[in-house]
């Protein structure tokens, strides 16, 4: 049983181009957490600063940040996992507060990935894979998803048609999200329309409406021990599981090509510490960058067998009344994907949801909530598993 | 006078633009420039590795052998992009590849002469040196006949 809670939570609008800088891009999600926990920055001991670090021209921003929002003189600390960044910055939190080291840490999450083109942000994100051997090619992180599609497709039979229907059902939670970048309706018939620019490939067999889009935003999780959680809190939601893995950069160092092998190591590890099995989860926020990732996500937690996932997208299991409600915040594919506030974005969406408070999206009465966040093409991979305190 | 000392940049030369100037593997691009598409051989405990590596992760040593990446392979999935990073826009559309021989596998492009139709996952495939404009050196996965 573990002894950490999340106490509060805050997420900015996710936005084509914030108009300021990153540090106040990170206040925003910092103060609406503090005031969701009802405390004042001086009850903070510490803060984690997460982000991929190529999008600013500032240096190490933990230190900024910690001024910026009255953190100092408490340790700051920057962590780095690509995408995974956010939950990587949780994991990190619970494990200085087990250890006894703090008692309230802040994880912040931020990402201002408007202040260089779009051409660029793939070219930095393509280097975000093996840079000496893979790179020289000209890669780009839709086409390493677009190849475990390729393969998904020819051995299990799923289709261009499953993916545009998880991009559909995202469009429908994302049209109900105030804070999501993408927010306007998407149907299956602008996929097969070769006019609408949803059906224009990308990296074959992806297409943009496949793809999720580049934003800015921040986002930030107030983390406690037991006694802060008990004196502060009184919707506490508890951390009972964690899994982190990795795996090769290059495609040539891996064996599996139909899912990701760190989302199901990390899903293991965070199973078996919490107890519980993929059939008690009652809410979950997966990594949609693109459309094939929570089709892969889907059988890579084990809400579906291998080759499986279409028939939840089909029957509209994983919609908010099926039987594993996934990414009703609309996901990445609407939300946006600013890089290093994704984590964080998951978090509070499943935090939201354990404590009642997610309204028109809410599932009936949720005791467990699991967010799965992927750092590269499957480079990185976190699960985290929380419970309700209800 | 002191001489300076020369720098061992030839990987630079490795593909459409490449990323890293200076690695211990640089012979990989004379082999290249041979004709064959190489990985290494870990010289202690025997274990392959491609792409090359100067390091075995097994048993730590730094004593390592080149072998070529011979004989037909097969196509495990493949993408065909069409938008680019940059410096690669005059290149699009093309065609990034995965290749399992067995012995190892390797991550490139389909020559971009394969039509599109010919391209299926299972295909069997060969890796072959080729020549790029401006001095530059790569290798591209053509169809093989079994």
């Amino acid at each position: 049983m573990s002894n950490v809670a999340i106490i509060g939570v805050g997420q900015s609008e996710f936005v084509r181009s914030y108009p300021g800088s990153i540090r106040e891009l990170a206040f925003e999600s910092f103060q609406e957490a503090v005031c969701d926990a009802r405390i004042g920055p001086k009850d903070i001991d510490a803060s984690v600063v997460c982000s991929a670090p190529e999008y600013d021209r500032q240096r190490s921003p933990a230190g900024v940040f910690a001024e910026y929002l009255g953190l100092n003189p408490q340790p700051t600390v920057y962590v780095e996992t690509l995408c995974a960044s956010g939950s990587t910055g949780l994991r990190l939190a619970y494990a200085l507060i087990e250890s006894g080291l703090h008692r309230v840490v802040a994880v912040i999450g931020f990402q201002k990935m408007s202040e260089i083109s779009s051409a660029e942000s793939q070219e930095r994100m393509g280097r975000g894979a093996d840079i000496q051997w893979e790179s020289p090619f000209g890669t780009m992180m839709p086409a390493y998803y677009a190849m475990y599609a390729r393969a998904h497709m020819a051995t299990y039979g799923s289709t261009p048609e499953d993916l545009a229907a998880i991009r559909v059902k995202a469009s429908t939670y994302g049209r109900l999200n105030e804070k999501a970048v993408y927010r306007k309706p998407v149907t299956l018939d602008m996929f097969s329309d070769p006019e609408n620019r949803m059906a224009a490939p990308v990296a074959t067999p992806l297409r943009v409406g496949d793809c999720c889009a580049n934003a800015d935003g921040s986002s930030c999780i107030i983390v406690a021990g037991k006694e802060r959680a008990a004196a502060v809190s009184e919707n506490p939601v508890w951390i009972r599981g964690l899994g982190a893995a990795s795996a090769s950069v290059n495609l040539s160092g891996r064996e599996l090509f139909t899912g990701l092998s760190v989302a199901r190591s990390a899903a293991a590890q965070a199973y078996t510490m919490a107890g519980i099995g993929p059939a008690d989860i009652d809410v979950a926020e997966v990594h949609d960058c693109f459309t094939i990732a929570e089709l892969m996500a889907y059988e890579d937690l084990g809400f579906a067998p291998p080759g499986q996932g279409r028939h939840l997208i089909r029957e509209k299991a994983t919609y908010r009344d099926g039987r594993i409600p996934v990414n009703l915040d609309g996901g990445l594919l609407s939300k946006g994907h600013p890089i290093g506030a994704t984590g964080g974005s998951q978090i509070r969406t499943i935090v939201l949801q354990l404590r009642g408070e997610a309204g028109d999206t809410q599932v009936k009465d949720p005791r467990f909530g699991l967010v799965h966040n992927i750092g590269g093409a499957g480079l990185y991979g976190n699960v985290t598993i929380l419970e309700s305190d209800r | 006078m002191t001489e300076k000392k020369s720098i061992d940049d030839r990987f630079k030369r490795f593909g459409t633009v490449s990323f890293t100037a200076v690695t211990r593997v640089n012979d990989f691009i004379d082999h290249l420039q041979a004709g064959t598409v190489s990985g290494t051989r870990c010289r202690g405990c025997g274990r392959l590795f491609f792409p090359p590596r100067a390091h075995c992760c097994d048993c730590l040593s730094g004593d390592m052998d080149w072998f070529p990446v011979k004989g037909i392979g097969r196509l495990v999935s493949f993408s065909r992009l069409q938008y680019a990073p940059s410096g690669f826009e005059a290149d699009v559309p093309y065609c990034l590849g995965l290749v399992d021989f067995t012995d190892c596998k390797v991550f490139g492009r389909i020559a971009a002469e394969v039509p599109d139709t010919e391209i299926t996952v299972g295909m069997p495939m060969r890796a072959v040196a080729r020549r790029l404009e401006s001095h530059r050196i790569s290798y591209v996965f053509v169809p093989a006949r079994e």
